[in-house]
């Protein structure tokens, strides 16, 4: 059964030799059988290629998603790795508990989140995933497991954490949460002219939120050069009618690809501008549920798709405080001399916590993320100039989001990639590190 | 609307059943979950502990094992105290392709996905007629297949087994209607499950989850047949409709 697949951002599509289910946990797949590499996989929402495996076969962890014990005082859970994260939202938010950290969409496994050491709003003040987890269990081809923590087989925890699903298969994992007074946040936003703007009061900011993300309007240029909405919240008490915790929060999905000229800069700095100016005020304040918070895109199913049948590239790096204010004045003059528009542009610092995962993508610095729709040379070309600006600043790009940066900018940008690549399982390889290690 | 309160799940590994079993755990439900192995009982029931079941037993159980289900409902009750629902999700996809042409594969196919499913029906049936009515309509849910509804030469075996089991769940429902028994027979379409994983997905599969609350509301509402998701009804309307010279020239 040969089948084409494509990861979160629709390009590139591959061909994969199988896709096979791994069910339970005690379960070890039958490797010798399997022709070629193979790659575990959750529900693909990486952006790029990291999750997928040309040519050889996916070992789909999706059906071991099981929830296997939730600790409410001593706020651990305990879970198979293909439990996607809004299922433990559901079950734990009514409890009065959290997680510890969560990336812009729930539509991920906790194996993703571990294999990615993915971060959120959160990260200045609480880290990455993988600086939560407890311990799991990490199967390798020849059958062994592992159970990693930061005490027991430390290495293979780290290189696991980030590892991008290259280690083994991890089956289950325990790692801690929070609590939470409601399912409320305290939002405030503020307006900010310009991206020095941003880089002048956002740190002192980040101290009082600890929840922050802020948007940027990428069309905006010259004195309104990077322009945005800082938005800071906070989990507070539920006061008054706090509507009923609803499962069913899908409002909108777009069922079909865009036709190409829906999105082009036009239309994109006409909605950038709207979206600017919608917040009528300097500064606002408003309650806000927790899924609109944390997860705006969730409520457009498959949104992906507006991008148009040739998909689209999501480009996120982070560069040293030292150098962001210049990186960020390159990126934005660079991508609007190309006229590529972005509409997510997301900016954010993260703090110094560090991850224990050995490829981890966050450092302390500033992170901004752009998509750009696949127009084919153009779009890469530009994406080649920002690396070299990237590059240049001393940044790094998010593996989990990338489809195209060079071998040779990824092994400048991640040196780690060496003392990692010996904890690679001879059987596991996908089309990501085939690209960057050869 | 019923709410059944003490279910007993016979193949509960199934990703229906276990997404069914979990819609029952968040009402606070008791359950007793019968699946081939202990390992993937245990953690099934930790699962369904988490979801808020207020009870969870499992049995070992094979569909093979004929000798094993006379005792099944005793069992299930003594470890519930009493049974209101059962629903059988067990079941086994041949290769049509492979089995068509030994005996043995499909005698052995129809023995799991007829002969013992009836086999359970029978004795959930027995169980059901010696209780005392209560405030519940006990319910018995059997998995069926939309396959079942016509024989077609890329699935007939399973198709065969799936409509034998159809026909003997109309014959009980109307016997055990009087009594107030629901018998309720679900035919899901294509569901994106571990047994699918390797088909490229189109608009026609379901989730598994949404099967799964899809059984679970037929059985609150006591549906008689469902088809899940519901377009199939009108689909399997066509196919049956087709006058049958004209089927068998169909490459189905």
């Amino acid at each position: 059964m040969i089948t084409t697949l494509r990861s979160w951002g629709r390009t590139p599509q591959v061909h994969h030799a199988d896709v096979r289910s791994m069910t339970w946990t005690d379960q070890t797949p039958d490797f010798r059988s399997i022709e070629g590499s193979v790659l575990p996989v959750g529900y693909r929402r990486s952006y790029g290629d990291s999750c997928l495996n040309e040519n050889g076969t996916l070992i789909d962890c999706t059906a071991m998603h099981r929830i296997l014990n939730v600790d409410e005082q001593q706020l651990v859970i305990r879970c198979e790795a293909g439990v996607r994260l809004d299922e433990i939202l559901s079950l734990i938010v009514p409890r009065g508990l959290f997680l510890p950290v969560t990336p812009g969409t729930q539509m991920v496994s906790v194996g993703g989140a571990i294999a990615n050491d993915v971060h959120g709003k959160n990260h200045h003040s609480a880290g990455s995933f993988g600086s939560h987890v407890i311990c799991f269990e990490l199967l390798r081809s020849d059958g062994s497991r592992i159970l990693c923590s930061p005490t027991e087989n430390p290495d293979w925890f780290s290189a696991t954490i980030g590892g991008l699903g290259l280690t083994g298969i991890i089956t289950w994992a325990e790692f801690r949460l929070i609590r939470i007074p409601s399912p409320y946040l305290l939002q405030h936003s503020i307006r900010f002219q310009h991206v020095d703007e941003y880089l002048e009061h956002s740190r002192e900011s980040d101290k009082i939120y600890p929840y922050v993300v802020s948007w940027i309007d990428c069309s905006a240029t010259g004195s309104r050069m990077g322009r945005g909405i800082f938005m800071g919240g906070s989990f507070v008490d539920a006061v008054q009618a706090s509507s009923p915790d609803s499962d069913n929060n899908s409002r909108l999905v777009v069922p079909f690809d865009f036709p190409s000229f829906t999105m082009n800069k036009w239309t994109m700095r006409l909605a950038s501008a709207l979206y600017y100016h919608r917040q009528f005020r300097r500064e606002s304040e408003h309650r806000v549920h927790y899924r609109p918070f944390f997860y705006p895109l969730d409520g457009i199913e498959q949104w992906n798709r507006a991008y148009g049948a040739q998909g689209f590239f999501q480009y996120q790096f982070v560069v040293p405080f030292e150098s962001a204010k210049s990186t960020l004045h390159q990126v934005l003059a660079n991508t609007a001399k190309h006229g590529k528009a972005s509409f997510v542009s997301v900016l954010k610092n993260f703090g110094s916590i560090a991850s224990p995962g050995m490829l981890s993508f966050p450092f302390e610095g500033v992170t901004l993320a752009l998509d750009f729709r696949n127009e084919g040379s153009s779009t890469l070309k530009m994406m080649n100039e920002l690396d070299a600006i990237v590059e240049h600043h001393g940044g790094r790009l998010y593996p989990a989001k990338d489809a195209r940066m060079s071998a040779s900018h990824f092994r400048k940008a991640y040196p780690q990639w060496l003392e990692f690549q010996k904890y690679i399982d001879p059987k596991f390889s996908s089309s990501f590190w085939r690209r960057v290690s050869s | 609307m019923n709410r059944h309160r003490s279910i007993l799940i016979v193949g509960a590994s199934s990703a229906i059943a276990q997404e069914a079993a979990r819609v029952f755990a968040k009402r606070g439900a008791a359950l007793c979950l019968c699946a081939r192995r202990a390992e993937q009982l245990e953690s099934m029931e930790q699962d369904l502990r988490s979801h808020g079941a207020q009870h969870v037993a499992g049995i070992v159980f094979e569909a093979e094992d004929r000798t094993h289900i006379p005792m099944l409902m005793q069992q299930a009750s003594s470890l519930m105290g009493s049974i209101d629902a059962v629903l059988i999700a067990y079941g086994s996809l041949p290769d049509q392709q492979a089995c068509q042409d030994d005996v043995e594969r499909i005698v052995h196919e129809f023995e799991i996905n007829a002969t013992s499913v009836i086999a359970v029906c029978t004795e959930a049936a027995k169980y059901f007629l010696a209780q005392p009515q209560g405030q519940i309509h006990p319910c018995l849910a059997v998995i069926s297949s939309v396959a079942g509804d016509r024989g077609r030469q890329s699935n007939y075996i399973y198709g065969a087994a799936k409509g034998a089991v159809s026909i003997f769940l109309q014959g009980l429902r109307n016997r055990l209607h009087p009594m107030g028994i629901h018998v309720l027979t679900i035919k899901p379409g294509f569901v994106d499950t571990p047994m699918t994983a390797h088909l490229p997905k189109n608009a026609l599969f379901a989730s598994a989850r949404a099967v799964g609350k899809r059984i679970v509301s037929a059985m609150d509402r006591e549906n008689d047949v469902v088809y899940v998701p519901g377009f199939w009804r009108y689909i399997m309307f066509i196919i049956r409709h087709i006058p049958e010279s004209l089927f068998k020239t169909l490459k189905l």
